[in-house]
């Protein structure tokens, strides 16, 4: 019998430090045993639990994206006792790795346009799928895609060169935008989420989809924008987050209603949370 | 179907040739309660009882777990990297476990057992436990086994029934595991099929009749989760709890757990513990925010889970066998067959009428 508990075990390669607060690092880890990386083969928008012996375990979405082959990346923000080990580690320390978990939704984005629609720190699962759609054997499967990505200050967004990289470029529609700053060079979007996204995500139509990740006070203005725009609430895809322990639907506490978010989630569209209790 | 005799005067040398083949586990006397404990060689259970205390679950689903063990330390090839650990999953049987802990299992085997997962420390002790039933002639004042997809001489979950007729059990043989443990106990006088058919008829009859509580569950499965969640009864019920967590603990349904890695000296381990939906920790989130953060709807999730998620989620029936334990053991006398009829019978239309 398989167990589904047993991590598979990783070594931490590289860690990078993301944010100018130095709460959120990104951990490359890479397998111990190459055949366990075919084992975990996963989609953009899953997650894995991360586990440090001593500590505990942490579900974290996957922030690579499996075109990207030879190691994973999660971008940890530093809040409790495990991410708090973690961000003490260095290059070359052994953790373990249990997954991939959750579900995706790339059978319904085949062919459709994208609108990825980002706050802070929960961009992570979002860079995995821009990477994913933007690889070359993966991006005549999608037409338009825009991204909407704020952070508070410049300083405080994810994956900067990345986000450079892609302004760059005529295959994507970049919108990025911070709540304010004093940099005189800034050259983006000033102005909160909700805003930019009313001034440059195209309208809602059946051939097009909104994923949205982000802080509740984000997604709570940002979802009567997406209404005025036209999207239906099961063209509107949204990724939660609860307190989640063995990650395979069978401890009991992240249930919404009889949907476990480790399992029959994380991703819901806003049509599935429209039935399901409020209780998130 | 086979009925044996067994003669009571046989009992404890029949279990005496059981020692060894199996574990042995059963009630056994503790001050004031009957608890379920694993019986060293010689030592009888004690069948003259309503039920124990706390559900059996705990011998398929111990209170604490070690799941994994790892080193820490550095100079070991393979420090961090957790490893499986050897466990006894030799046969045990459960004596005289009552009819409703047995379909409890069932129960409950539908969380560890899934298409997609399967947990293997659940299902090895499950596959490795036989389940020695004891039909209840006497049920108490708060068992509603009979409408709660159960009753007192019920057979499902169970490989062997006993029927107590005085000085003598009939042994009803459910599956080939019960065949085998009767063989191994040495117990070989054939009871008359008809006769003994008939005398668990009866006695099963008498002992339903003298079921006098009862749940109606039939309209739960019609109701609107949203309608149920948002209905305005679930500060009266949770008023007098006190999320003590007790009707988790003895519920033989409830399954949720905890996992946890403690570390002495270099060396840890990676556990599961019995967790409960009555405690805020259960979902605080590393922000601070905790989605059930108040009394009220972690009584609701609770009630909700048991008697609408589950209901909905495998379309079979309630979440519950009617043992009772909660009702018993509750220290503010919150009934979870009140509760049961209050949601069966709500309509949120009636609420806006009036």
């Amino acid at each position: 019998m398989q167990n589904p508990y047993l991590p598979y075990p990783v070594r931490i390669d590289e860690i990078i430090t993301e944010t100018e607060d130095k709460n959120l690092k990104t951990f490359k880890l890479v397998f111990l045993n190459p055949d366990d990386e075919e084992k975990f083969s996963y989609m953009p928008g899953q997650f894995a639990e991360l586990s440090v012996a001593g500590m505990g375990e942490i579900p974290i979405g996957i922030a690579s994206s499996p075109t990207e082959k030879g190691f994973l990346k999660f971008t940890v923000n530093k809040v409790g006792l495990v991410t708090t080990c973690l961000h003490s580690m260095k290059a070359g320390d052994i953790i373990g790795v249990r997954g991939p978990l959750g579900r995706h939704i790339w059978d319904t984005l085949k062919g459709k346009n994208v609108v990825i629609i980002g706050g802070g720190f929960a961009f992570t699962t979002l860079r995995s799928s821009i990477i994913y759609m933007l690889d070359p054997l993966n991006r005549m499967n999608f037409k338009e895609i825009h991204v909407i990505y704020g952070a508070r200050s410049p300083g405080m967004l994810l994956y900067r060169d990345e986000l450079a990289e892609w302004e760059t470029r005529d295959d994507i529609n970049m919108h990025i935008t911070v709540d304010g700053t004093d940099d005189p060079d800034w050259k983006y979007n000033v102005g909160f989420v909700p805003t930019i996204t009313e001034q440059k995500a195209p309208p809602g139509n059946s051939d097009t989809y909104a994923l949205i990740c982000g802080p509740p006070i984000m997604i709570k203005f940002t979802q009567p924008v997406l209404d005025k725009l036209g999207y239906t609430h099961n063209h509107i895809i949204m990724s939660l987050e609860m307190r989640m322990k063995c990650g395979i639907g069978i401890c009991g506490r992240c249930n919404i209603g009889k949907k476990y978010v480790c399992k029959d989630g994380p991703i819901f569209t806003l049509a599935e949370l429209d039935n399901m209790p409020k209780e998130y | 179907m086979k009925y044996i005799n067994i003669d009571k005067k046989n009992w404890a040398s029949g279990l005496e040739n059981l020692y060894g083949n199996y574990r042995l586990f059963g009630p056994v006397k503790n001050n004031k309660h009957h608890v379920l404990k694993e019986l060293g060689k010689g030592e009888l259970p004690d069948l003259n009882y309503i039920n124990t205390l706390l559900s059996p679950k705990s011998i398929v689903f111990p209170q604490s777990e070690t799941m994994f063990e790892y080193s820490l330390d550095e100079s070991k090839e393979d420090h961090h990297i957790l490893k499986e650990i050897n466990k006894d999953y030799s046969p045990r049987a459960l004596i005289g476990i009552r009819p409703c802990d047995a379909a409890s299992f069932l129960l409950v085997k539908r969380n560890f057992d899934t298409p997609e997962y399967k947990d293997p420390y659940w299902l090895s002790a499950y596959e490795a436990t036989i389940c020695i039933g004891l039909a209840c002639s006497n049920p108490c004042s708060t068992c509603f086994c009979t409408s709660a997809g159960c009753g007192p001489f019920h057979e499902d979950g169970l490989d062997l029934l006993l029927v107590d007729e005085g000085e003598n059990f009939i042994a009803k043989i459910l599956t080939p595991r019960g065949e085998n443990f009767i063989k191994s106990a040495g117990w070989k006088t054939e009871a008359d099929h008809m006769a003994a058919k008939k005398t668990i008829k009866n006695m099963k009859m008498k002992a339903e009749e003298k079921i006098a509580s009862f749940v109606s569950t039939d309209q739960l499965k019609n109701k609107s989760t949203i309608d149920l969640y948002g209905a305005p009864f679930w500060e009266k019920i949770a008023f007098a709890c006190i999320n003590c967590g007790t009707c988790t603990y003895g519920c033989p349904t409830c399954w949720c757990f905890d996992i946890q890695d403690e570390v002495s000296k270099s060396s840890g381990i990676r556990m599961r513990n019995w967790d409960s939906c009555m405690y805020p920790l259960f979902t605080l989130h590393g922000t601070g925010y905790n989605p059930r953060n108040t009394k009220v709807q972690r009584v609701r999730q609770r009630f909700m889970h048991k008697l609408k998620y589950y209901v909905d989620k495998y379309g079979d029936g309630i979440q519950c066998v009617g043992c009772g334990r909660c009702i018993r053991l509750c220290p503010v006398n919150i009934d979870i067959r009140r509760v049961c009829d209050i949601m069966n019978n709500y309509d949120s239309r009636s609420r806006l009428e009036t």
